[in-house]
């Protein structure tokens, strides 16, 4: 029965797949037909066209659907014919050709790749081009008689429209950093080498042949040591000294010890010829601790969690000049009094007041508030709104960076970084291990001083060396490593590991409203009032289709379809609603005062009134929409956190939330950017441990302030703010499983600990009694480092598969 | 002189011969990306820029 029901499903899926060939979006009513194929506008077929007809059809070929619905608007650009803004943006110009590194976020498969490394088949004068996909750029080498501009416009047309913004203009193009990669090689040469050359002595000591060669092979690892000690080995010393000087016992002060114990004591042995050293031991060391930092330290190079509102901003924008002439100039040439031309979807990018033109303005990454805002001729505008409509001209009050918005940037809590704030387990328990290692050392130093003087030294050092905490460095490095790409796999992507360990810290979560727990635009929509009949309902989803206003669209797209009524009459009145005559009936929709009538009750909710001739039938009102599975999130996190929410929106949504909020749970409505990082902050002074989870730039102050800021993405390569970690919208219902998680990643790392303690007795055992050959330390340090490390990769990987 | 030490510093010489090529590789850049490089040896490219390919089949009409 089951199986019948499944061959049925499949049977429909094939019938009504009608999805676009170039994007794979379901295709509407008004698809494109082109050579057989549907298209789900005109862009996507248009896109198709180019590359087929240059011969590039294969990217049709190597991934289903991959294409992007391109969205060309051409005046977008013109702040690229600035020479100035140019020359920010190039790598490279001989006058000839030119080279440019461009962010392209829409890249997601291998048809991708291909198609911009043929980007030379699209336009001759593109010289060649080489992508690099996990960070998402394509670096372009073009011939200077093209022009960045067109460029931009022949990518955005096949649908891969760079992202250039404010950040890409400042200088710091550093080159990725590479010294881990140089010192773990460095490190490794020698382990190997070493381990070769001090191998014969381990089994033979007094032969004649090893005794003549014995100083050249020591003389050799003697040279090998030195370049893993002072060079793959420098950041733990100088890590250690800042600690030192801080006050801290961090975990790289008895590792610097262990270091440089090992090589003055090897050193010593056989300039003395006393011995032949810890050689092996101490590069072995030295390039395990590196690999566990080189493990830990990938993490996603597409994702960028340092961003502030530069990231949004554009880099230049239309100054209208002297004479009514419209000019790109560069965003912070913009001075107070300047007059801009603000073009449909481009972004206000400083207080100003509105001259000419009607503005409706989306505060959405702002405020949270959904809903355009209207504003007329007069008015002022803040910084970061976006223009929906016609262009507008506004006159610029107060430059860019002393806007309303970019001030939430000059907050303390951005220069601070989080990770000094806070002191991970491994450095916490660092602390009392040097100081009972640094003990033990020197009592049994005593003791052997009294015992037999001449072995004092050699037992002081060998207990250095022993305790040397090698498998305790890794533990915390390999376990948050391995949870770090586990998390990653669940489009949970961390900044980096120390959070794994924040997160097993917090006891409160704190959640933003809009775009959060809400679904980004889309509403539910509920009617209340006298039943409309068919005929009724037909005639205002006419009259509904004629309007652009969003709700009315939204409107629309919800109400059963019928035939559509030829109108005789239409008329939109802005800012008020719409009227619609067929026949002897009318009908009018919109606000109360336009329909003519007083709702009993006056709510702050968003509503569309309607009423039908001279009767006035009832109101559609909309609701936000809550993601799925949000009231078992809350339910399952009241538990163990506390919860509270800050939203931006006014309080129209309040007995909707307290139903899906368990009780007791804080709210706080008309939340501005600063109220929430105020709130965060003020709990924190108490000694809560908080987890903002929200999205926008005006959650950005709490996301940066609170210890774990989570923003949510509907598109993980769309921009966030600056936060700890991104977490894909469709995984928020399983937060509190991360959550969980984190704590047991914690728990594997003490756990570990532990483990790790228990080879440092043995070894001390060794070193205490004064038998710490270079043998038993040439076993022990690497079986404890790799057991150490098979564990936690063994335990990460079993809490991982209990991951939804 | 014995060849063990003709051995060893010949051994050591092909040793930093590898060394230097490990150095040079990631001075070029071949560490920067481990993926993409990867993904482009796959691309076939013998295509022939004025021929149309028509036997293309639509993905949403092949049920047969």
């Amino acid at each position: 029965m089951q199986f019948e029901s499944l061959i049925f499903v499949s049977v429909i899926e094939q019938t009504m797949d009608h999805s676009c060939y170039h994007c794979g979006v379901e295709c509407g009513n008004d698809r494109v037909i082109f050579e057989d194929k549907e298209f789900c506008c005109n862009g996507c077929k248009t896109v198709y066209e180019i590359l087929s007809g240059n011969g590039l059809s294969g990217y049709y070929d190597l991934e289903r659907n991959p294409g992007i619905s391109p969205d060309i608007r051409a005046d977008k650009f013109n702040f690229l014919d600035n020479p100035d803004l140019q020359q920010k943006l190039l790598d490279f110009d001989d006058g000839q050709l030119s080279i440019v590194n461009l962010y392209i976020p829409q890249m997601h498969c291998s048809s991708c790749i291909w198609v911009l490394e043929n980007l030379h088949k699209l336009d001759h004068r593109v010289r060649s081009a080489q992508v690099n996909f996990p960070k998402k750029t394509a670096r372009i080498t073009f011939q200077n008689e093209l022009g960045l501009k067109a460029l931009v416009i022949l990518l955005s047309t096949i649908g891969y429209e760079p992202h250039i913004s404010l950040d890409d203009r400042e200088e710091n193009k550093g080159k990725a950093d590479r010294s881990l990669i140089y010192k773990l090689g460095v490190a490794g040469f020698a382990f190997g080498n070493v381990m070769l050359l001090s191998f014969p002595e381990y089994f033979e000591i007094d032969e004649f042949w090893l005794n003549q060669y014995k100083p050249f092979f020591r003389a050799i690892m003697f040279c090998m040591s030195l370049p893993v000690v002072f060079y793959a080995a420098s950041s733990y010393f100088t890590s250690a000294w800042k600690g030192l000087r801080a006050g801290i016992l961090n975990i790289d002060v008895p590792i610097a010890l262990g270091i440089a114990v090992l090589f003055l004591r090897s050193s010593w042995e056989i300039f003395t010829h006393t011995g032949q050293g810890f050689f092996d031991s101490l590069t072995g060391l030295v390039f395990f601790l590196l690999l566990g930092r080189y493990f830990q330290q990938r993490t996603y190079d597409y994702l960028s969690f340092e961003r502030d509102y530069k990231s949004y901003f554009p880099i230049g924008v239309t100054r209208i000049g002297a004479g009514a002439k419209e000019e790109p100039v560069d965003i912070y040439k913009v001075k107070e009094g300047d007059r801009l031309l603000i073009r449909n979807e481009e972004l206000i990018p400083a207080d100003a007041i509105l001259i000419r033109g009607e503005a409706r303005v989306d505060y959405s990454f702002v405020t949270g508030e959904s809903d355009p805002v209207k504003k007329v001729s007069g008015e002022q505008l803040f910084a970061g709104g976006k223009q929906m409509g016609a262009a507008i001209e506004v006159e610029v009050v107060k430059d860019v960076s002393q806007s309303y918005l970019t001030q939430l940037w000059s907050n303390e809590v951005f220069q601070t970084d989080k990770k000094t704030r806070f002191r991970d387990l491994t450095n916490t328990i660092s602390k009392y291990f040097t100081i009972v290692i640094l003990l033990i050392a020197l009592v049994s130093g005593i003791t052997w001083y009294v015992i037999d003087a001449s072995k004092a030294i050699p037992v002081i050092s060998a207990i250095l060396i022993v305790a040397c905490p090698c498998a305790l460095a890794l533990s915390a490095p390999f376990t948050l490593g391995n949870m770090l790409r586990i998390f990653g796999r669940k489009q949970f992507y961390l900044k980096d590991a120390q959070v794994i360990e924040r997160m097993a810290a917090v006891g409160t979560v704190v959640f933003d409203k809009t775009g959060t727990i809400t679904a980004g635009n889309s509403n539910e929509i509920s009617y209340e009032g006298e039943a409309l009949d068919p005929k009724e309902e037909s005639l205002l989803r006419s009259t509904l289709r004629n309007s652009n206003h969003p709700l009315s669209r939204q409107l629309y797209e919800m109400l059963e379809p019928f035939d559509v009524l030829p109108l005789d009459r239409f008329n939109e009145y802005t800012g008020k609603g719409v009227e619609g005559v067929y026949g002897d009936t009318s009908v009018k929709a919109g606000s109360p005062d336009f329909v003519g009538s007083k709702p009993a009750t006056t709510t702050a909710k968003t509503a569309v009134h309607i009423r039908v001739n001279k009767m006035y039938k009832g109101a559609y009102t909309f609701y936000n929409k809550y993601r799925s599975g949000m009231a078992q999130l809350f339910r399952k996190l009241k538990k163990h956190y506390d919860l509270a929410l800050l939203s931006g929106d006014n309080d129209s949504e309040r007995v909707n939330l307290e139903k899906l909020l368990p009780s007791g749970t804080q709210m706080f409505f008309n939340q501005k950017p600063n109220d929430k990082l105020e709130y965060i902050s003020f709990h924190q002074k108490e000694g809560a441990k908080i987890m903002m989870v929200g999205d926008g730039l005006n959650d950005a102050g709490a996301l940066q302030q609170s210890d774990v800021g989570v923003a949510i993405a509907e598109n993980v390569n769309v921009f966030s703010p600056a936060c700890d970690a991104i977490l894909d919208a469709a995984k928020l219902e399983h937060l509190h499983s991360y959550l969980g998680a984190a704590r047991s990643a914690v728990t594997i790392i003490k756990v570990s600990f532990i483990l790790s303690f228990l080879y440092n007795i043995v070894g001390l055992y060794f070193a205490v009694t004064g038998a710490l050959s270079p043998v038993v330390a040439a076993i022990l340090m690497p079986v404890s480092s790799l057991s150490v490390v098979a564990f936690t990769t063994l335990a990460t990987s079993w809490v991982g598969k209990k991951l939804k | 002189m014995s060849v063990i030490y003709i051995l060893i510093t010949v051994s050591l010489i092909v040793a930093v011969i590898f060394f230097v090529a490990f150095v040079m590789a990631v001075r070029g850049g071949q560490y920067d990306d481990s993926y993409t490089p990867g993904v482009r040896m796959l691309f076939e490219d013998e295509l022939i820029p004025d021929e149309r390919d028509t036997k293309q089949s639509d993905p949403s009409n092949n049920n047969q």
